[in-house]
């Protein structure tokens, strides 16, 4: 079934990051915030391929509600949606930046992302910057380092669960309908 | 989509959290019996249901024909069909992942088909396995027989010499295998070593934890990367419901694995490891191999084991201390030539057993006759089980009742005499599984039944 509190509860598994970093950029509330109130989603290394991996979150995302905005160079439309070269080409107000690009690559993502004035920074799982994470939180944003924004909305509307993954959530609390 | 993401409207598979109570403290981490009676079971929205529903349904109904798509896609979590996941048995499944520090589990039929879905899952035709000599037997033949038929091999070694594990890695080792406490001689293995080898050589310890279950040992926390158990056994406790489990740490790098890895021809080219991550090998078990070989667990025998789990700590706990006190008992008695059981100062493991199982060597342990050779201790063995009254004589081990059964005539009979000689499986051997009742009574109960010196 689904989460109860969640919050309460530490989320330690399957991260690259150390302890303190977790509690700065991995904050179980913060992601739990970002869930429910991120409406959109510019995804920046979206590949065309429907069995990559930033294709299922994108597919996923765009399934449970959120606008998706492909930012890939190389394509036109992904997942029925139009493709921008970069982050500054998106016309309109974006709510997260979601990055599946290297590590390398991820400051001046996040300089684009501030410049666009983007809610919040994700870096998918395995991904991490630092110094990138370090510049966006300077200026204002929410950042997330190292996790999937997929299974952790799954984790909190109780799908990972289905999937007998460890949510790590342990509450004795009703699960609280909307 | 302009109203936002599908916020939750009476669903019970879709709800949002509760608000934390203290937005100050920092997020606690919950011990291991408030996991055991907590984790992967939140009280759904709509009924509130305090106990684990039984979901006894073989099938799930789809929202509407994309989602219904997309499940098959693995591009959703959810359910479609009983085989390959259902919601009782995720409750079992996350409480094990939860409780052995695991990134998750996949529960089936028994403890045999977790260890070949693990095996089926992880390896490709010509590889090998090196796995230790003291094994349960049923472990031994699905080894040798039927992964062979796979072409799979297997090599034996000795599970307390390094170098012996060390000498049987070759290219077509893919992975290393052995049981927390040996089945029936008690061997505990060097995890940590044995782990450090496997990582060295850049391939996983798969590790049979059924005889201590993470109340006891937690072999991830020593290095291992996948554990399986048969949960028939102290999961369980109550001998009413056959069930396997295996566990990935989720810590384990697959890409050299292309049974993870490469794209799967099973599932549209899908690269299990690449797009999901830690779960890969998981959903990959789940997906492919449960699908293929459905060796699933009933949501009803799911349910009966959750409610074993609920109680763990407190038989293993209990029953070990009975264990050590028979164990005792026998050690001193004028008619037993031996005891083998990792929580006795006699036994070779018992270092190791201390520090990998300080809470207790479990409860089943193995013990010999006097004057026992050949035909004439087979028959004392024989009289010795049938004067017995409170011990069941039955081939389980595990169960909250006392069990005694005589291996090289049951559980290891299919054997060779050299596997049983390697196994430590000798003819006058007899195996005891301590339950929990009165430990005088079971001590009574021995000696009345043992032939008087």
């Amino acid at each position: 079934m689904g989460p109860g509190t969640g919050a309460a509860c530490a989320i330690t598994l399957n991260s690259a990051l150390t302890p303190e970093q977790q509690r700065i950029y991995q904050d179980p509330l913060v992601i739990q915030r970002l869930i429910r109130d991120t409406r959109t989603v510019a995804i920046v290394g979206l590949s065309s391929d429907p069995q990559r991996a930033s294709w299922f979150v994108a597919s996923y995302l765009k399934k449970e509600g959120y606008r998706i905005i492909p930012v890939n160079p190389k394509a036109d439309r992904i997942l029925g949606e139009k493709a921008y070269r970069d982050l500054a080409a998106i016309p309109g107000a974006v709510d997260m930046v979601d990055v599946f690009r290297p590590a390398a690559e991820c400051l001046e993502i996040a300089r684009q992302a501030v410049a666009i004035k983007a809610k919040s920074l994700w870096l998918q799982l395995k991904l991490v910057n630092i110094e990138a994470a370090e510049y966006a939180a300077k200026s204002g944003l929410t950042v997330v380092l190292d996790r999937c924004v997929k299974m952790e909305h799954a984790r909190y509307f109780g799908r990972l669960h289905w999937a007998g993954m460890n949510t790590e959530i342990i509450s004795a609390r009703k699960a609280r309908l909307a | 989509m302009q109203d936002g993401p599908n916020l939750p409207l009476l669903c019970p598979g879709k709800v949002v959290p509760s608000p934390r109570v203290s937005k100050d403290a920092d997020p606690r981490r919950f011990g291991f019996e408030t996991r055991m009676v907590h984790a992967g079971h939140i009280p759904d929205a709509v009924t509130g249901a305090r106990a684990v529903p039984i979901y006894q349904t073989t099938s799930f109904v789809f929202d509407d024909t994309e989602q219904a798509a997309q499940l098959f896609e693995l591009k959703q979590y959810g359910n479609i069909y009983s085989r390959i996941s259902n919601p009782t048995t995720a409750v079992l499944e996350e409480r094990l992942a939860s409780l052995e520090g695991a990134t998750g589990g996949l529960a089936t039929a028994s403890g045999m088909a977790a260890q070949l879905v693990t095996f089926l899952a992880l390896l490709q035709p010509g590889d090998e396995i090196v796995a230790s000599s003291q094994l349960y037997g049923g472990s031994i033949t699905q080894l040798v027989h039927t992964l062979r038929k796979f072409s799979i091999g297997v090599r034996f070694v000795d599970p307390s010499n390094l170098g012996e594990w060390e000498a049987a890695i070759t290219p077509k080792v893919k992975a290393l295998y052995g049981e927390t406490i040996g089945n029936p001689r008690g061997a505990v293995l060097d995890i940590a070593r044995v782990a450090a080898l496997a990582s060295a050589n850049g391939m996983p310890l798969i590790v049979d934890s059924t005889m201590a279950t993470p109340a006891l040992c937690r072999p991830i926390e020593h290095g291992a990367t996948i554990v399986v158990h048969s949960a028939t056994k102290f999961i369980g406790g109550h001998g009413t419901a056959l069930g396997g489990v295996l566990l990935d740490s989720g810590k384990f790098d697959f890409s050299r694995y292309p049974s993870i890895a490469a794209p799967s021809p099973a599932y549209h080219d899908l690269r299990f490891y690449d797009t999901f991550g830690h779960y890969g090998f998981l959903m990959k078990a789940r997906a492919e191999t449960l699908r293929d070989t459905g060796a699933c667990l009933s949501p009803f025998n799911a349910f009966l084991l959750i409610q074993g789990l609920e109680t763990l700590s407190l038989r293993m706990e209990r029953q070990s201390a009975s264990a050590l006190q028979v164990a005792r008992f026998l050690e001193g008695h004028p008619a037993v030539a031996w005891v083998a059981y990792a929580g006795l100062p006699s036994h070779p493991d018992h270092s190791l057993a201390a520090r990998y199982l300080p809470k207790g060597a479990g409860a089943v342990f193995s013990f010999g006759l006097k004057a026992a050779s050949g035909e004439e201790g087979r028959a004392a063995g024989r009289k010795f089980i049938e004067a017995l009254q409170l011990f069941s004589h039955l081939a389980n081990i595990g169960d909250v009742r006392s069990l005694v059964i005589h291996p090289a005539s049951t559980t290891h009979q299919q054997l060779t005499d050299e596997e049983l000689a390697k196994g430590g499986v000798s003819p006058e051997l007899i195996r005891l599984s301590i339950g929990l009742e009165n430990v005088e009574d079971l001590l009574w109960d021995l000696e009345q039944a043992l032939p008087a010196p």
